[in-house]
């Protein structure tokens, strides 16, 4: 007995600093930081190490190392890098992706190497819908629903006569349909512009001369940016309201746009202002750590983090059960900047959207206010094409 | 059809024209005279719409920030003519492209280092802010401060091209490069000083277009393609052509997009109507490059 107890102690620990050595957390970070998209990267990424932080660099308990790398908003060199990872750093998680086609080109590669992807942002319908994979969740929304639930806002604000426009690619497309599903007034007009439009000009002209009771705009990025300022300098800000998705009206276009944006409703799951526990943690952490406002990108990938830390925790730290880890990713033990927050069968949210209403905070800065709750419990209607269980 | 309409379309069709046409000015005094391709011209755009932001801020004026915006671009501009661009005079088409698409990325980090890459705030004079009642139409000020300056520009331009010194071997140079140099004309200096014209030029678009676009990192490659497209039209080398090509594109452009869906509306129902007018008025201006060059290969007005 006295001398087999050393014996024990010594295979526990050998045990103990092999388990230790293989259960280090692998994650990829693959977003865009250079190039026009490099606004929403920083955002993603300071987001992301926010959560990391927070968990003392351990997510889940486990020593945690992110790869970093830049995707350039190129489908090609996100597979690309995708493969690296998956082959030389071994990681078992990807996340960072914005972009839908990104996500799209990437999703096989990930799949095939039972690499979980966790998206922060990237809300195709083809992947909640019937390409939906056991590897892949989504902690942001389809954007079609966003869309829809401008629509039903429309509704509730009493919008009799819209004007609809978009640009003419397949998120604006699937943005517009959405909101054509829950908005039963009339349609004024209804405009696909190019993708990546300079001048609105002429679209604006034709607005003024519908003289619709609102106008529902799907711009994201430059596009909104370009679209507000002129916009007010056509003299139509307060005129006509304008009302669409949260994807154009947040922190990363505010600062260009300035004063042209006060005043426009847009919905969304997430607002700056949220109150719950984790929003309020949230927002003082962030602003403390980094001296600005998080957009709702931080906010998503805050909690994409706080999602992979609860199931890592859930599964005490073992990574190599991928049936278990998923089944624990599905149960969505944590705490959401969103409030509640729980996953459809296609690894979807099912949550809740409010209307948000861009207002000027106690400091002066553009912020968005909620004003009202749109609906609840909000499902996805790709849930139903989507083979896995 | 409401006319007021179709003028105000019109109207906002030559702005966009004029906005192409400060652009495709210095690109095609540079390709002409100094048979370059700088595809960085869009980088100095960029640099133009930011230091005219920056200054805007320091000196709290825009009237103050605009020229001194101009100034510096001219400036810089000389400054990679000396330092880069004067070993590729030589070298083919090929290798210019090569470079200068290199000088595209070094100014996207450059200000994205420098400014961060959230795109940032530039307002209009607080005088040009609001709008004007042009005979029953109300018009952005600032909109027709853009179609004053273009003209100004035009008319700067063929004042300097047709009646000054400078102007005669500008238009030697473009027609018959080696018989001015053999002439005993300093190419060197003339190809700097058009050089530099050409960025203050891009500046000055920049700092117009900054106050009603968005002032982002790649700003300049998403005005450099319709650029292109202006100066083939108009004739490679004249900024008669550039003049001309830019109102062309500009007034198609927006009666494209403004007129189209309506047009298809009559004879397809709405939803098809809307897609085949989007389609096919984010296509016109290529069809309308592809007609120009098949019944006149060399653009509208060829230089020489």
């Amino acid at each position: 007995m006295p001398r087999t107890l050393p014996l024990l102690a010594a295979a526990f620990a050998l045990v103990a600093t092999t388990a230790s050595a293989a259960e280090t957390l692998r994650i990829g970070f693959l977003t865009t930081l250079s190039g026009p998209g490099a606004v929403i990267g920083a955002d993603i990424r300071d987001g992301f190490l926010l959560a990391l932080e927070q968990a003392g660099g351990k997510l889940g308990g486990l020593d945690t190392q992110v790869f970093e790398a830049d995707d350039q908003q190129k489908p090609d060199v996100a597979v690309g890098l995708a493969n690296r990872m998956v082959e030389r750093d071994r990681v078992q998680f990807v996340t960072g992706t914005i972009w839908s086609n990104l996500a799209l080109a990437m999703m096989p590669t990930l799949a095939s190497a039972q690499v979980f992807f966790i998206s922060p942002n990237a809300g195709t319908a083809q992947l909640a819908g019937a390409q939906c994979s056991p590897f892949f969740f989504n902690v942001s929304w389809t954007v079609d629903v966003v869309g829809e639930m401008a629509g039903l806002a429309a509704m509730q604000q009493g919008v009799k006569r819209a004007y609809v426009m978009a640009p003419n690619y397949p998120a604006g497309k699937d943005v517009v349909a959405g909101f054509r599903r829950s908005y039963k007034g009339e349609l004024a007009g209804e405009v696909f512009t190019q993708l990546g439009q300079l001048d609105y000009a002429a679209e604006i002209a034709q607005v003024k001369a519908a003289r619709p009771d609102a106008v529902f705009i799907f711009l994201p990025g430059g596009m909104g940016i370009n679209f507000l300022k002129q916009y007010q300098q056509a003299g139509l800000v307060g005129e006509i309201p304008l009302i669409g998705p949260g994807f154009s009206f947040d922190q990363d276009t505010f600062g260009a746009v300035g004063d042209a944006v006060l005043g426009v409703k847009n919905t969304l799951q997430w607002s700056q202002d949220l109150d719950v526990p984790a929003n309020r943690e949230f927002m003082a952490a962030f602003t403390a750590k980094y001296g600005r406002q998080p957009s709702y990108y931080a906010a998503q990938a805050y909690d994409a983090a706080r999602l992979i830390d609860g199931a890592v925790k859930a599964v005490g730290g073992d990574l190599s059960d991928k049936d278990r880890l998923r089944k624990a990713l599905e149960a969505a033990p944590f705490e959401s900047t969103r409030g509640a927050f729980r996953f459809n069968t296609n690894h979807y949210p099912i949550q809740t959207y409010y209307l948000r209403e861009v207002v000027k905070g106690p400091d002066g800065a553009l912020t968005n206010r909620i004003i009202g709750t749109v609906a609840t419990d909000v499902a996805d209607l790709h849930a139903a094409s989507c083979p896995t269980k | 059809m409401d006319w007021m309409l179709v003028a105000e379309q019109g109207l906002n069709g030559v702005q966009l024209g004029v906005m192409l046409f400060l652009m495709a000015a210095g690109l095609t005094l540079v390709f002409g005279i100094m048979d370059l391709i700088n595809l960085a011209h869009g980088s100095f755009y960029m640099v133009g719409a930011y230091l005219t932001a920056l200054f805007a801020r320091t000196f709290d004026s825009f009237a103050l920030a605009l020229p001194a915006a101009v100034l510096a671009t001219a400036a810089l501009g000389l400054l990679v003519e000396v330092t880069t661009l004067r070993t590729l005079y030589r070298r083919d088409h090929l290798d210019q492209v090569l470079a200068t698409f290199g000088l595209i990325l070094f100014f996207n980090e450059l200000i994205r280092i420098l400014f961060g890459p959230v795109p940032i705030f530039l307002n209009p004079p607080a005088a040009l802010a609001g709008t004007v009642d042009l005979f029953g139409l109300t018009y952005p000020a600032f909109r027709l401060a853009i179609i004053g300056v273009g003209v100004a520009v035009a008319a700067f331009l063929w004042v300097l091209i047709a009646h000054t010194r400078v102007g005669m071997l500008i238009r030697a140079g473009a027609t018959n490069r080696e018989m001015v140099t053999a002439l005993g004309v300093d190419v060197r200096l003339l190809f700097s000083l058009v050089f530099a014209l050409g960025c203050g030029l891009a500046a000055l678009a920049g700092a117009m277009a900054g106050p009603v676009l968005a002032v982002q990192v790649g700003m300049g490659e998403q005005i450099l393609i319709l650029t292109f497209v202006v100066i083939v039209i108009g004739g490679i080398g004249s900024v008669r052509g550039a003049l001309a090509g830019a109102l062309l594109v500009g007034v198609v452009d927006t009666l494209g997009r403004a007129m189209l869906p309506g047009l298809f509306r009559l004879f397809l129902d709405p939803a098809s109507a809307n897609g085949v007018g989007a389609a096919l008025s984010s296509m016109l201006i290529y069809v309308l490059m592809a007609v120009v060059l098949a019944i006149r290969p060399r653009g509208l007005f060829p230089a020489g």
